[in-house]
C-alpha cells in the first residue's frame, strides 16, 4: 500500500474532497445506469401484462 | 471465417435469438467487469504512487481517462450502428444505437465533471474554453440531439433515421477531440496513453489504469445487453413469443 495509514488514505494529501467525490459520482453513475434498465424491463413486463389480460376478457366477453 | 461472419451477422438481425443468446452472455460480462472495476480502483486509489507533480488528486486518471475514452468509443459505435441501419434497414442495429445512446451520454457527462473537479487543485479552476474541454460538451451535446431525435418523428422508423444521420454528421467531432491537444496547445495536458509509441506513464500507474479501460469497455458491454433486450421486448410486443414470456412471468 503506498499510504502509511488509513487517514493517511482518506486524506489523499490535501486532495481528498476531489478524489473522493470524483469516485463517489462515479460509483452513482455506474448504479443508476444499471438500474435504470432494470427498472424499465419491470415497468414494461407490468404494462404489457395488464394489456394482455385486457386483450383476453375483452376477447372472451366479445 | 467470412461465412461464419455472415452468419452471425444474419443472426443478429433476428431479435428473438438476439433475446435469448444476450442473457446467456450477460454474465460473461458482468462478472469480469466487477472484477476489473474493483481491483483497479483499489489499485488506482491505494497501490499505485502518487504523481511526483500533481500528488494524489493524480488518482482522479483512473475513471477520467476511461470514461472519457468510452464516451467517445460508444459515440462511434453508435453512429456505426446507425449507419448499418440506414444501409441495410437492420432494425436490430437501430435499437443497438438506442440503447448506446443515454449510456454514452452518461460516460460523456462523468469525464466532463470529473475532469472538471480534477482541474480545480491542478489549474485553480474548474472550466477553462479550452479546445478539449470544448469538443467533450459538443460531444456530450450531440449524444443529447440524437437521444431527442431518435424519439422526435411520427414514427419509429423516421426517429431512428433522423438520430442515425445526426450520430454519423456528429462523427466528425471525434477525431478533432482526439487531436485537439496536439492542434491547439492550451490547458488540457497530451494523452497518458498512446497507441503508436511507448506510453509516457510508469508501469506502476499504468497497469491499473489498462485494467479500469477493459472494465469499463465490459460494463459499457453488460449495459448494452441490459438496454437491447428492452428495446428488443418494446418492439416485438406485439409479437407472440414476447405475448408467451410476459405471460409465463407472472
Amino acid at each position: 500500500m503506498f499510504f502509511d495509514s488509513f487517514a493517511e488514505f482518506l486524506a489523499m494529501g490535501k486532495h481528498g474532497f476531489y478524489v473522493w467525490l470524483c469516485y463517489g459520482i462515479t460509483a452513482l453513475v455506474i448504479i443508476a445506469n444499471i438500474l435504470a434498465p432494470i427498472r424499465q424491463r419491470k415497468k414494461l413486463f407490468e404494462q404489457q401484462a395488464r394489456l394482455q389480460r385486457r386483450e383476453k376478457k375483452n376477447a372472451s366477453e366479445a | 471465417m467470412w461465412e461464419a461472419l455472415k452468419r452471425l451477422y444474419h443472426r443478429m438481425g433476428s431479435p428473438k435469438w438476439f433475446y435469448e443468446i444476450s442473457a446467456r452472455w450477460l454474465p460473461w460480462f458482468a462478472i469480469p467487469a466487477a472484477l476489473c472495476l474493483i481491483v483497479g480502483t483499489v489499485w488506482g486509489l491505494a497501490f499505485a504512487p502518487a504523481d511526483y507533480q500533481q500528488g494524489n488528486s493524480f488518482r482522479i486518471i483512473y475513471i477520467h481517462v476511461p470514461a472519457a475514452i468510452l464516451a467517445q468509443g460508444a459515440y462511434a459505435m453508435m453512429a456505426i450502428a446507425g449507419g448499418i441501419f440506414l444501409i441495410w434497414r437492420m432494425k436490430m442495429a437501430a435499437w443497438v444505437a438506442a440503447a448506446i445512446a443515454p449510456i454514452g451520454a452518461s460516460f460523456c457527462f462523468l469525464a466532463l465533471i470529473t475532469g472538471a473537479i480534477w482541474g480545480k487543485p491542478t489549474w485553480g479552476t474548474w472550466w477553462v474554453w479550452d479546445a478539449r474541454l470544448t469538443s467533450m460538451l459538443l460531444l456530450l451535446f450531440l449524444y443529447f440531439g440524437v437521444m431527442a431525435l431518435q424519439k422526435a418523428m411520427e414514427t419509429d422508423d423516421t426517429s431512428a433515421k433522423a438520430g442515425a444521420i445526426l450520430s454519423l454528421v456528429g462523427l466528425v467531432n471525434i477525431p478533432i477531440i482526439k487531436y485537439s491537444v496536439e492542434w491547439w496547445n492550451t490547458l488540457h495536458q497530451p494523452a497518458t496513453l498512446k497507441l503508436t509509441e511507448e506510453s509516457t506513464m510508469a508501469m506502476e500507474m499504468l497497469i491499473p489504469l489498462l485494467i479500469m479501460i477493459v472494465g469499463f469497455y465490459l460494463l459499457f458491454a453488460t449495459l448494452i445487453f441490459m438496454r437491447t433486450r428492452n428495446e428488443v421486448l418494446w418492439h416485438e410486443r406485439k409479437k407472440s413469443w414476447v405475448k408467451k414470456l410476459i405471460e409465463a412471468e407472472k
